[in-house]
């Protein structure tokens, strides 16, 4: 990377973080929403784990998975409001007239949606441990949390890009947040595949990339190191990642043209 | 100005506010689609994902696991169906037609009232949908036809507890910005409940909590009307009156802040 290219990027990186981290707004809902959904849920399914067949008997180690998912959904949400506020007030305009490059603006964005996302990764896996979710790897399964958190958060963002810069309205995105709640709610999020006995629902949750993104997750908390679930879940949080930059590059070279 | 024409001039501006509440929502997808597709895409989750939970050991309802999961997600719905309008509310303030009713009102009760009768009709459109649904999917009714009766009579209550909240929000608020403080509450409020299995199997601080929870007595009887099991019928009814009772005062409260503030 050259050496302006760099600083362009670490420019926007640093005004993407912190555009969100002072924005209370932002920030309460990617805590609270996900802690007191973890604990209704872990709480009201407890039962659940006298199912024959579930993995584990802590619920709550189960259920912290999700939380992560919720997390990377808010960064779509934040990143594409935030993005949708700069088209909106006219900073975008103002920012394509300078020399910078456009693959710049994308990356500052998302580099500050990866360290916000790392940053919230850490806050679920303190969080579910105060609720008593225990990490089956051990401490190297933090850094394969914060690892996986981080690029998932970074692959929702790089979808919230392109929702901002397809639309330019901020209400328009904060629309998206139900649509993509309802891959939460028909994935393996309350109980394992196995116990989806209903066959559809079995069917869509396993044709559900969210399914395997969560079950990655998951793995660090009740089986340890399974490659398998591992490299699945990574495999889909970088698939949205990709999907998600050649839809905002499009949306880019598409918002370009009409400014 | 007289009691009667008081009363027939609240009932014109109710009627007026019903009409174009209910022409706006079926001209406008994005607020009809979302209010039925959330308690579909609930049923389907918890009605279809969860269905396991209806072999847990101690799990004993009479009419299935789709039945008893179809009860929380009418009564959730009915409630929301409330709450949407007192999006309406807001959104009305906002864009400045909420004021210009005010002056135009010859009885600003009849503002109230009218939001209610929005609410109340939103809620039949959507709850004709979801049991349609329920019944294609297989659910079974042990209930008779007055039992049905209660249990379309609660979810009409509901829609008034939620509509009632929202509506005092939204009149002293007047902005869509208030949204979050609307829903919240009655979202944990119906979380906080047994949701996914019978009170009996909930154990530690969600089961005391769920004990004192109104929402649970709503629950109780809704899964007992369903199934034809009658519990806590009595309970839940005279809850839902006191909360009618407590939360029009919010709301008439809230026409006065409003007054006020206009």
């Amino acid at each position: 990377m050259s050496a302006g290219l760099s600083t362009q990027v670490w420019a926007l990186a640093r005004r993407s973080t912190l555009k969100t981290l002072r924005q209370p707004f932002q920030m309460f809902p990617v805590i609270f929403f996900p802690a007191m959904l973890l604990a209704v849920n872990a709480s009201g399914l407890k039962a659940a784990t006298l199912l024959p067949g579930f993995p584990t008997h802590s619920y709550i180690s189960f259920a912290i998975a999700v939380a992560f998912i919720q997390g990377g959904m808010f960064s779509l949400i934040n990143t594409g409001t935030n993005l949708a506020a700069d088209i909106e007030s006219g900073f975008f305009n103002r920012l394509s007239l300078t020399p910078m490059r456009r693959a710049s603006l994308l990356a500052g964005i998302l580099l500050g949606v990866a360290a916000l996302g790392a940053i919230q990764s850490a806050a679920y896996i303190l969080i579910g441990a105060a609720f008593g979710a225990r990490i089956a790897t051990g401490a190297g399964g933090v850094i394969v949390l914060i690892a996986l958190g981080s690029l998932a958060a970074t692959g929702f963002g790089a979808i919230g890009c392109f929702a901002a810069l397809r639309t330019g309205s901020g209400e328009a995105v904060q629309g998206l947040f139900p649509l993509f709640f309802v891959f939460i709610f028909l994935s393996s999020s309350n109980l394992p595949r196995n116990l989806l006995k209903t066959g559809w629902f079995h069917t869509v949750a396993t044709w559900n990339p969210i399914s395997y993104l969560i079950e990655g997750f998951r793995s660090i908390y009740i089986l340890g190191w399974d490659a398998t679930a591992l490299w699945r879940a990574f495999a889909v949080a970088a698939g949205l990642l990709l999907v998600g930059l050649a839809l905002a590059a499009s949306g880019m070279r598409t918002r370009l043209q009409r400014t | 100005m007289s009691s009667e024409h008081s009363h027939s001039s609240m009932y014109a501006v109710a009627r007026a506010i019903l009409w174009r509440g209910l022409h706006t929502y079926t001209r406008r997808p994005d607020l009809f689609i979302p209010s039925l597709v959330f308690p579909l895409v609930f049923f389907a989750s918890f009605a279809g994902g969860l269905s396991a939970l209806g072999d847990v050991p101690g799990f004993k309802f009479p009419s299935g696991y789709t039945a008893f999961q179809f009860v929380f997600v009418m009564l959730q719905a009915s409630m929301f169906s409330g709450l949407f309008t007192g999006f309406t509310i807001a959104f009305d303030f906002e864009s400045g037609f909420a004021r210009r009713l005010m002056l135009a009102a010859g009885n600003r009760r009849g503002i109230v009232l009218g939001y209610a009768f929005v609410a109340l009709s939103r809620a039949a459109i959507t709850l004709t949908v979801v049991t349609g649904v329920a019944l294609i999917a297989g659910m079974q009714i042990g209930g008779g036809g007055i039992d049905l009766f209660g249990l379309y009579g609660l979810a009409a209550l509901l829609v008034l507890i939620g509509y009632g909240w929202a509506a005092g929000v939204a009149f002293r608020f007047r902005s869509i910005q208030a949204g979050p403080l609307m829903q919240t509450p009655v979202f944990l409020i119906l979380f906080l409940a047994p949701v996914y299995v019978p009170l009996g199997l909930l154990k530690g601080w969600i089961h005391t909590v769920a004990s004192v929870n109104p929402a649970t007595a709503f629950l109780g009887a809704g899964r007992g009307l369903i199934s034809g099991v009658h519990a806590h019928t009595l309970l839940a009814f005279a809850c839902a009156a006191a909360l009618i009772l407590i939360f029009t005062v919010w709301s008439l409260a809230g026409l006065r802040a409003a007054e006020r503030a206009a």
